[in-house]
């Protein structure tokens, strides 16, 4: 099934490049095969791996677009991705978070005295999936999400979490939860929407690592979500595409305004909301979490490419520019939420071609 | 001792040192050293990268059980990751030792012959078996069976605190893990156990059977005291392999910082797991701490092998080795 759609998403996108590429002087561009067409030369990024398989379907069809390019993302975390970046050994970065001050300052210096930017350019959502034999709908808020996961509420038929689904018969079982073992930018953007939302239930520290009590931990989001679907009345947090992958149920998230299920268009929602905290062509964004329209998805993550807005070598600035231009296209776009991951919207997608479009 | 005797080398050539001599002497001695050297350099290695973070450690890093090295104000320490290393191992060995003595024993002296080759050939296989494969058998095959086991031991062992479990889930324990471990390990000890049983003189096992010993009275009184040094051996290159077994422990254990007794219950954390999992996302603090925790390890398996070499240079003269 994901083959097919991929080879469609390939085609399609061949198809579309080879007519750009060709312009109108030639060749009608009924041919799939465009030779030679558009990019070429090499590219080494790394970084984040929550946007992993986006970039090797990304990288995919556009190197089937330009045979002469060859881009090689390596997903080995965040912090890696920058640390790589600012000693030169890669073109650009992949990274849960913008680059903090002191990461800023090297990677200037990596960019010959230009600024580095930060693209947003792969949405994800957060899902709490969860297992229990006979409920298929689960309502949760962040108060009864943080004492779940703290802790504080132990058993499925509390009355907090009953007063929040009236009519479904929840069992009176202890609720197994389950966390991310390795550090990972999913339990870092879990946390700052508990953080964000409900600050007096969620006493503790955000980021990478989990610090609530209690709970199992389990390494990755296949290794969570595997756990979940293995263990009964059991609920942790997960990638979106994984709920899909392992046929797990997701919890609707109420913020207060109404519950809203868990689908890359209510996440793309709070994404396209969010606003930009970066300045000129660096996007790094402030998102709200708190968002109470009803429709919007609150638990989401950003994942940014970081590279130089100038200062990279010519050859390596064209390709980088050529492409993050087709990773910002409708197209690549559009694949991003059949892979499970939400795409940039609106205003912001086209604040993303400018910033892309200002490389050089 | 020799010293009496005419030099041999220049009684049986004429000349002093012959060149095929001398290559050989350096090759081995190079050898020789560059191990000695390889160990240094990662000792060196280890504590040159591990300091920066002792430095940043708000709390006791032997005593404390929290791995928080990136935040603001950096906490952590192995008092978690050394427990439940200890106890995954210890596990580990409690389960492991005596079956691969046993599996070795009836191999060379129970077995028919065919039967003991084709056993022989499937442990061997054991440990050919990738360890990341072990972790996901363990994750998706062992542990939802294991749970009745725990359930088992908590119900009727569980005035013991050990077995006691305090919630109801039974999933992603250190006994899980052990118990994986065990099977890691197993044709590490039975395959060195089965080499040393072999080599039992002929003469010994004969001699005890001719003096009207049965088989068990043979094995006691002749195969096992000369096979001591190398199941001591056996043991404890397993109990290295335990102690740094990293991706299956890593994919098992729920991976908290607590000492937690109740080895049962969901938790526990190892050194080498650790490292594994927390790598990756790691700020400069966080690889440091990690090295830190690694420079550990290295120093408790350096220790566990001097320890092991002491035994069995203590136990060669009853053995008849």
């Amino acid at each position: 099934m994901k083959l097919t759609r991929i080879a469609i998403a390939t085609v399609a996108i061949a198809t579309t490049l080879s007519l750009t590429a060709c312009g109108s002087d030639n060749n009608s561009g009924s041919s799939a095969a465009p030779t030679g067409a558009g990019a070429s030369g090499s590219l080494k990024a790394s970084g984040s791996s929550a946007q992993k398989n986006a970039m090797a379907d990304w990288i995919n069809s556009f190197q089937t677009a330009n045979p002469g390019a060859t881009i090689d993302y390596q997903a080995n975390g965040s912090g890696a991705g920058v640390q790589d970046f600012n000693n030169s050994q890669t073109d650009f970065a992949g990274s849960d978070s913008p680059l903090k001050p002191e990461e800023a300052t090297a990677a200037a210096t990596r960019c010959s005295g230009n600024n580095a930017i930060d693209i947003p350019m792969v949405g994800g959502a957060i899902a709490l999936a969860y297992n229990i034999d006979g409920v298929d709908s689960l309502v949760l808020d962040p108060k009864t999400a943080a004492a779940i996961f703290t802790g504080a509420i132990t058993k499925w038929n509390d009355p907090a979490i009953a007063a929040l689904n009236s009519g479904v018969t929840l069992p009176n079982a202890t609720i197994a939860t389950f966390h991310r073992s390795d550090s990972s930018g999913t339990t870092d953007n879990f946390t700052k929407w508990l953080i964000a939302t409900t600050p007096s239930t969620y006493t503790l520290a955000g980021g990478k690592d989990w610090v609530a009590p209690g709970g199992q931990g389990a390494k990755g989001s296949d290794g969570v979500a595997s756990s979940i679907a293995t263990t009964k009345n059991s609920i942790g947090y997960v990638e979106l595409s994984f709920v899909q992958t392992q046929k797990l149920k997701a919890a609707k998230i109420d913020n207060g305004g109404g519950a809203v299920e868990a689908t890359s268009d209510a996440a793309a929602k709070t994404i396209a909301a969010a606003t930009v905290s970066g300045t000129g062509n660096d996007l790094s964004l402030t998102i709200d979490r708190t968002v109470k329209d009803g429709a919007s998805y609150p638990i989401v993550l950003v994942t940014y490419e970081i590279t130089c807005e100038k200062g990279l070598a010519a050859a390596q600035s064209a390709l980088v520019k050529s492409f993050l231009t087709f990773t910002a296209s409708d197209e690549a776009q559009s694949a991003l939420s059949s892979a499970g991951y939400v795409p940039i919207t609106g205003d912001l997608l086209t604040k993303v071609r400018a910033a892309v479009a200002a490389i050089s | 001792m020799n010293q009496g005797l005419s030099d041999p080398r220049s009684s049986i050539s004429g000349s002093a040192v012959r060149r095929g001599d001398q290559i050989f002497r350096l090759i081995t001695v190079g050898s020789g050293i560059l191990i000695l050297a390889l160990m240094t350099s990662i000792g060196i290695f280890l504590t040159w990268k591990a300091i920066p973070s002792f430095s940043h450690n708000s709390s006791n890093f032997f005593t404390e059980s929290k791995w928080f090295p990136d935040q603001s104000t950096p906490i952590f320490g192995i008092a978690a990751l050394a427990f439940g290393t200890f106890v995954a191992a210890l596990i580990a060995m409690i389960l492991a030792v005596p079956t691969g003595i046993g599996t070795a024993l009836f191999i060379t002296y129970y077995a028919p012959k065919k039967i003991a080759g084709a056993m022989a050939f499937f442990i061997d296989l054991l440990a050919a078996v990738p360890s990341i494969i072990f972790g996901l058998w363990g994750l998706q095959f062992l542990m939802p069976h294991m749970q009745g086991v725990a359930a088992w031991l908590d119900r009727y062992l569980g005035f013991i605190p050990i077995f006691q479990n305090r919630s109801d889930l039974y999933t992603k324990s250190l006994l899980i893990a052990g118990v994986v471990l065990a099977i890691m390990i197993l044709p590490t000890i039975s395959a060195i156990s089965r080499e040393v049983f072999n080599q039992v003189p002929r003469n010994h096992v004969e001699a005890a059977l001719a003096l009207g010993a049965t088989r068990w009275e043979m094995v006691r009184m002749a195969v096992l005291p000369f096979g001591r040094p190398g199941i001591i051996s056996a043991s404890m290159l397993g109990l290295g392999r335990a102690l740094g077994e990293t991706i299956a422990v890593a994919l098992i254990l729920s991976a908290v910082f607590e000492v937690n007794i109740h080895i049962s219950e969901p938790g526990g954390n190892t050194f080498a797991a650790n490292i594994a999992l927390k790598w990756n996302e790691a700020g400069p603090n966080g690889l440091s701490a990690l090295i830190a925790s690694g420079l550990v390890l290295f120093l408790i398996t350096l220790a566990v092998n001097s320890i092991a070499r002491g035994i069995i240079a203590r136990r060669k003269d009853f053995s008849g080795a």
